[in-house]
């Protein structure tokens, strides 16, 4: 870890009435890093993305990007600000086609300001290919596609405007083996290009395949932060289930 | 067959309902005798059927956003109201230009009721069902106030051209002007769709198919041209002629032309812009809009505001084809334009519909609706049997999207 992190999250906190949703949580991102959000269904990992992601606004802490302080009030701030989600619904017009999904909020436009059509089914053709060769039907509906191929138009929606910093809430938790490899390729892919991804799973073998380093989540707060290298799934484990910190190794 | 339609591009639900008009109308055309397919009995339906589809257009958008208007036909009343109280009470009708101030007094107003419906539904998240329900009441009840019930008349001699009554058409040689115009649009928008599919080595549908559109396209405008052409002017100055002379035809009646002017710029709108766009989105999954970051609630309040606007449209059609305003013009207009819309092909589930699809929707429903009177079935009679029509279409929808395997 060297340089200045992507994202410094410090002292976040949401409620909902009285639900501690996300109480106290800190946790950073450095280019070219993977780092995994665990925790049990309801810990907080959701809710500290939805607000990393500008869905909520957060009730306390602050959110640095490349050092400066932002707070979004709306998603689109947050992408503004170099950060791009892949929600676990995908968040894709399921009677939209691929380009039309692609650029959904930031549509490529004519002189006279109406839909470039055209061009953004070239530029989708484009980043789509790359992803997935296989992948060329993309005029018909998201809905008539595979789960591969709707995760690869989420992928390609927020690769395409060259974010810096990428969440993805369990990209693979609705995919067959091939497609989950297709996934965790392109991830240690972008990884090599330098891009930070926070990533949400509950696939051990995944985290520990292409995670840097995780970020244990229990009831709303963090447990604790450690280096994948140093700890093994059990360890993560005892983390996840009793919310206990790993005893340091012996060497 | 199925796989070649498909290739070729033609929309099956389109197609469809194309060819269940040409059914019915084929079908009314023996029970009347053939007086249904008479000239005058196509130009007098063109003119009714514009005051459903202009709302019908606006309609489309309201569905495919998961939204309803419950409050046209009552919007269509207040507006009204507001054109001829402002023609009749205000400005003098014969005053120059207005006819023209009370066209833009009664859009602003259509906005106005609109942007309050909008801003409760989007802003407030009332439904949109209970919102233009309350305004259904509400508009109809401002209309009757307006004028504490009386009937405002005469209107401008100028503005009653513009529903298509006396002189309310544009000739025969404009028409064909009219046509003309039209079917080099359609040409050269072909040409252009497909230059522009070139250029990025897209892939396209085959180039007969595309001829197959453009001329079934231009043969169906020029057709009509030629249909309201061959019926006589009943109002055309032909004393001291010949005995025997045949009056000039009527030509396409001005409504027929704002019809036409708000459905291309709808469609367009629908196709080619952000804001077409967002609805399209926001109904096909409106959490994902809101994730992309679309601005939601904003595009809802210019979609009633937008409606609104519609109904002013065809409140300025219906008061000057009645050549006064009244509180109750525009009753079960609602009824009408959402039975239009959904027969036209937009899907109550939100996300999918279409301007052309509504535009043919309105022009069957009024068919049966025009039929039914020349065979003198009676008015309780027909509401029956548009009921029955509207349950029929939106069971098609369902029975459509199954397959379809929504």
């Amino acid at each position: 870890m060297s340089g200045e992190a992507l994202v410094d999250v410090q002292s976040l906190s949401k409620h909902f009435g009285g639900i501690h949703a996300v109480e106290n949580a800190s946790c950073d991102l450095y280019p070219g890093e993977v780092v995994g959000l665990l925790g049990h269904n309801g810990a907080g990992k959701s809710t500290l993305i939805k607000v990393l992601s500008g869905v909520y606004p957060p009730d306390g802490g602050k959110i640095l990007v490349h050092g400066r302080e932002h707070r979004f009030h709306t998603p689109r701030e947050a992408r503004a600000a170099g950060i791009e989600t892949i929600h676990q619904t995908l968040a894709l017009a399921e009677n939209l086609d691929a380009p039309s999904n692609l650029f959904l909020g930031r549509e490529l436009l004519t002189p006279w300001r109406t839909l470039d059509s055209d061009r953004m089914e070239h530029e989708a053709r484009q980043v789509i290919k790359r992803l997935n060769p296989n992948f060329t039907q993309l005029r018909k509906p998201v809905r008539a596609m595979s789960g591969g191929q709707r995760q690869t138009v989420a992928i390609a929606r927020a690769l395409y405007f060259n974010a810096r910093i990428l969440i993805m809430d369990e990209p693979c938790a609705a995919l067959g083996p091939a497609e989950t490899r297709m996934v965790l390729d392109t991830i240690l892919r972008l990884k090599e290009e330098g891009i930070g991804i926070f990533l949400i799973s509950h696939d051990m073998t995944d985290v520990f395949e292409v995670c840097d380093r995780v970020t244990v989540m229990k009831n709303g707060q963090v447990v604790d932060t450690v280096k994948v290298a140093d700890v093994t799934q059990d360890d993560v484990l005892g983390m996840i289930i009793l919310g206990q910190k790993p005893k340091p190794k012996v060497h | 067959m199925r796989n070649w339609f498909e290739k070729a591009g033609f929309d099956p639900r389109f197609s469809s309902l194309v060819i269940a008009l040409a059914v019915i109308w084929v079908l009314l055309a023996i029970a009347t005798d053939g007086i249904f397919l008479s000239p005058r009995n196509l130009y007098n339906l063109s003119i009714q059927t514009c005051v459903t589809a202009i709302m019908a257009c606006g309609m489309v958008f309201i569905i495919v956003a998961r939204q309803i208007d419950l409050s046209v036909g009552s919007q269509v009343a207040a507006t009204g109201m507001v054109i001829a109280a402002m023609q009749v009470m205000w400005l003098g009708a014969e005053t120059p230009g207005a006819w023209l101030l009370s066209i833009v007094g009664g859009i602003l107003a259509g906005v106005a009721i609109g942007l309050f419906q909008g801003w409760w539904t989007a802003y407030r998240e009332v439904p949109a069902f209970v919102v233009t329900l309350a305004g259904y009441l509400m508009w109809r009840g401002a209309a009757f106030l307006a004028a504490d019930g009386q009937t405002l008349a005469p209107l401008s001699v100028t503005y009653q051209r513009l529903g298509g009554g006396v002189h309310g058409s544009i000739g025969t040689t404009w028409s064909w002007v009219a046509g003309v115009v039209a079917c080099t649009v359609v040409v050269i928008g072909a040409f252009e769709l497909r230059r522009s599919r070139r250029k990025y080595a897209a892939a396209m549908a085959p180039a007969w198919a595309d001829a197959v559109k453009v001329a079934i396209t231009c043969a169906a405008i020029l057709a009509f041209v030629a249909v309201v052409c061959a019926y006589p002017d009943p109002s055309a100055n032909i004393e001291g002629a010949p005995e025997g002379t045949v009056p000039p035809g009527k030509g396409i009646a001005v409504p027929v032309l704002i019809l036409l002017a708000v459905a291309a710029v709808l469609h367009t709108v629908a196709q080619r812009t952000r804001f077409g766009r967002y609805v399209f989105a926001y109904g096909g999954n409106p959490e994902a809009a809101l994730l992309s970051g679309l601005p939601t609630k904003r595009v809802l309040l210019m979609l009633f505001a937008l409606m609104g606007a519609l109904a002013a449209i065809a409140a300025v059609i219906t008061t000057s084809r009645l050549n006064s305003g009244t509180h109750s013009i525009g009753q079960m207009a609602e009824l009408y334009v959402i039975a239009a819309t959904v027969i036209g092909g937009t899907s109550l589930a939100g996300g999918s519909g279409t301007i052309p699809g509504a535009i043919v929707g309105a022009l069957l429903i009024q068919s049966l609706d025009n039929g039914m009177v020349l065979m003198d079935v009676s008015s309780p009679k027909r509401q029956i049997f548009i009921g029955l029509i509207l349950i029929g279409a939106v069971w098609f929808d369902v029975v459509y999207n199954r397959r379809q395997g929504k």
